[in-house]
C-alpha cells in the first residue's frame, strides 16, 4: 500500500467533500421547489401539492419525471447557441459559489483567501444567464424581462458588494472562514445590522426572487426571460433560482449570523437550522408581499440602499478607527 | 501554474480572434467576456487573484454587461454587407502597421528582460495590493478618484431631464 500517502487520502477526502456539497446543494435546490409550494399554500390558506405520495411528499418526484420526458424544443427563430448557453450560465455559476462556503470547521471545499470576492464575481457572472437567455429567445417578453433584469441586478449589485465591505473591514479578511472565526464571541448582525439588511434585499434581488421577480413578472410578461423555454432547460433556470436562494441564505449565515457557531448542538446542525430559517423567510416573503412597481424599486435601490451601505461603510470605519485609537 | 498561464492565455487570443472574426455582434460581445474572463484566470496563475477577482467583477460582471445591453438595444443582426467594406485594405492598413511598430517594440523588451523568471504562483493578497495602493501609490488614487467623480457629475448632468416636474426617471444614471 505505498501508493495510499496521507496526500492522496486529503485529496480524496475533498473531492468527497466537494461531490457531497455539489449534490446536496443541487438536491436541496429540488426539495425546495416543493417545499415552497407546500408553505405557500399553508400561509395562503389553501392546500397546495397535496395529491402525490402521503402529504404530497412525491410530488418532487413527479415534477422530475414530467420535466425530463418534456419535449425540449428550441424556437425556430431562437438563437441557438445563446440560448443553449443561458441556462448553464444560470444553474452553474451560482452553484459554483458554494464552493467558498464553510459548512463546519471540518467542510467546506476551497479556503481562498478572495472567498467574498468570488461570490461577487459569480453573481456578476449570473447576470448573462437572464440578459442572453431573454435575447436569444427571440420573443419581445423575453427581451424586455431580460432588459429589467439587467439594469436590476446591476443596480443591485452595486450595493450588494458595498454592504458586506464592512464585515470585511470588522474581520480583516475575505476569506468565509476567518469572518466565521472573527464571530466567536458577538455575530456581525449587531455591528452591522445595516449591512445585514441591506445585503438581505440585495440577495433578494439578485436571484430575482419575489418581491423583486420584475424580469419574471407572470402578470405582464407571462414569464419574462424564461417564456420560451421548456423541458429540462426551463428545469435548470428553475432549480437555479432556488439554489442562488440557498446560497443567499448560507452566505448570511455565514457573513452575519455566526456560520456553525452555537451552543450545545454540533456545528453542522446550527449551519443547517440558521440556514433554513432564512430560506423560510424567503418563502414568507413571496407569500406576503405584493410586486412593487419597476420604477419603485429602481429608485428604492439608488436612492435608499446605496447611501444607506455608504454611510454604514464610514461608520464603521470611524468607529474602528477610534477603537483602535 | 505555467500551464493554466498558457492554457488561459491561448483561450484569450482566441475568444479575441472570434471577437473580430464573429459574424454577429451578440456573439462577438460574448467572446469579448470570455477573453476577459481568460484574462482575469491568468491573474490568477500569475499569483494574483486579488487582481484577476476585480476584472471579473468590474469588467466581466458590469462594463460588459451594459455593452451587451446597449447591442442588444440596436438589434442589428449580423451585417455582412458593412464588414466587406470594412476588410478593405485601406482600412486597415494603417492600424495594423502601427500595431506592427508597437509589436516590435514589446519583442525589443521582452528579449531584453530577465530570461530566467518563471511563474511560481506567489501569493499577491488583497492586503498586499491595499498596502502599495494607500502607502506609496495614493496620489494615483486620490486623482483616480476626481476623474471618477467628474465622470458621475457628467452622467448624471446628461442624463438629466430638461422637465424636472416630470416624472422620476427610473434608472439612475450613474456611471460604472
Amino acid at each position: 500500500m505505498s501508493w495510499w500517502t496521507p496526500e492522496l487520502a486529503a485529496i480524496l477526502w475533498a473531492m468527497f467533500q466537494a461531490l457531497v456539497i455539489l449534490l446536496g446543494a443541487v438536491l436541496l435546490g429540488a426539495v425546495l421547489t416543493v417545499v415552497e409550494r407546500r408553505l405557500l399554500g399553508l400561509w395562503q390558506d389553501r392546500h397546495g401539492p397535496n395529491r402525490v405520495g402521503p402529504f404530497g411528499t412525491l410530488q418532487l418526484i413527479a415534477d422530475m419525471i414530467k420535466i425530463f420526458f418534456k419535449e425540449d424544443w428550441i424556437p425556430p427563430f431562437a438563437d441557438r447557441p445563446l440560448f443553449v448557453l443561458a441556462p448553464i450560465i444560470a444553474f452553474a455559476s451560482l452553484l459554483l459559489s458554494f464552493v467558498i462556503i464553510p459548512i463546519t470547521p471540518g467542510w467546506g471545499v476551497a479556503d481562498m483567501h478572495i472567498g467574498l470576492l468570488f461570490f461577487l464575481a459569480m453573481a456578476g457572472i449570473n447576470v448573462y444567464a437572464v440578459l442572453l437567455g431573454g435575447w436569444a429567445s427571440g420573443n419581445k417578453y423575453a427581451l424586455l424581462g431580460a432588459m429589467r433584469a439587467s439594469a436590476q441586478t446591476l443596480s443591485y449589485e452595486v450595493f450588494m458588494g458595498l454592504s458586506l465591505m464592512g464585515v470585511v473591514a470588522l474581520a480583516g479578511s475575505f476569506n468565509l472562514r476567518d469572518i466565521v472565526a472573527a464571530q466567536e464571541g458577538l455575530w456581525f448582525v449587531i455591528p452591522q445590522f445595516f449591512g445585514f439588511a441591506t445585503f438581505l434585499i440585495a440577495g433578494v434581488a439578485v436571484t430575482h426572487r419575489h418581491p423583486f421577480d420584475q424580469p419574471e413578472a407572470e402578470q405582464e410578461l407571462a414569464d419574462g426571460y424564461h417564456v420560451e423555454y421548456s423541458g429540462m432547460k426551463f428545469g435548470m433556470f428553475f432549480i437555479g433560482e432556488y439554489v442562488g436562494m440557498l446560497l443567499v441564505s448560507a452566505l448570511i449565515v455565514t457573513l452575519f449570523f455566526g456560520g456553525w457557531h452555537g451552543p450545545w448542538l454540533p456545528p453542522i446542525l446550527w449551519f443547517a437550522l440558521k440556514t433554513g430559517c432564512f430560506l423560510l423567510l424567503f418563502i414568507l416573503l413571496r407569500a406576503s408581499l405584493p410586486r412593487p412597481r419597476y420604477d419603485r424599486v429602481m429608485s428604492f435601490g439608488w436612492k435608499v440602499c446605496l447611501p444607506l451601505t455608504l454611510i454604514n461603510l464610514l461608520a464603521t470605519g470611524a468607529v474602528m478607527l477610534l477603537v483602535d485609537a | 501554474m505555467e500551464l493554466a498561464f498558457y492554457l488561459s492565455g491561448l483561450v484569450a487570443v482566441l475568444a479575441t480572434a472570434g471577437v473580430i472574426t464573429g459574424g454577429h455582434p451578440v456573439h462577438a460581445v460574448v467572446y469579448l467576456i470570455v477573453s476577459l474572463i481568460a484574462v482575469a484566470l491568468v491573474f490568477f496563475a500569475l499569483g494574483a487573484p486579488f487582481a484577476g477577482a476585480l476584472e471579473i467583477i468590474v469588467y466581466a460582471g458590469a462594463i460588459m454587461v451594459l455593452f451587451v445591453f446597449v447591442v442588444m438595444m440596436l438589434n442589428l443582426g449580423p451585417d455582412t454587407a458593412r464588414e466587406q467594406t470594412l476588410t478593405q485594405p485601406r482600412y486597415w492598413i494603417g492600424p495594423s502597421l502601427l500595431a506592427l511598430v508597437l509589436l516590435a517594440a514589446l519583442v525589443a523588451l521582452i528579449s531584453q528582460g530577465v530570461v530566467g523568471e518563471t511563474i511560481d504562483g506567489e501569493l499577491l493578497t488583497a492586503r498586499a495590493v491595499a498596502l502599495t495602493l494607500f502607502g506609496p501609490w495614493l496620489m494615483v488614487v486620490e486623482l483616480s478618484a476626481i476623474l471618477l467623480l467628474a465622470a458621475l457629475v457628467t452622467a448624471s448632468h446628461v442624463g438629466r431631464r430638461s422637465n424636472a416636474a416630470g416624472t422620476s426617471p427610473g434608472t439612475g444614471g450613474g456611471a460604472s
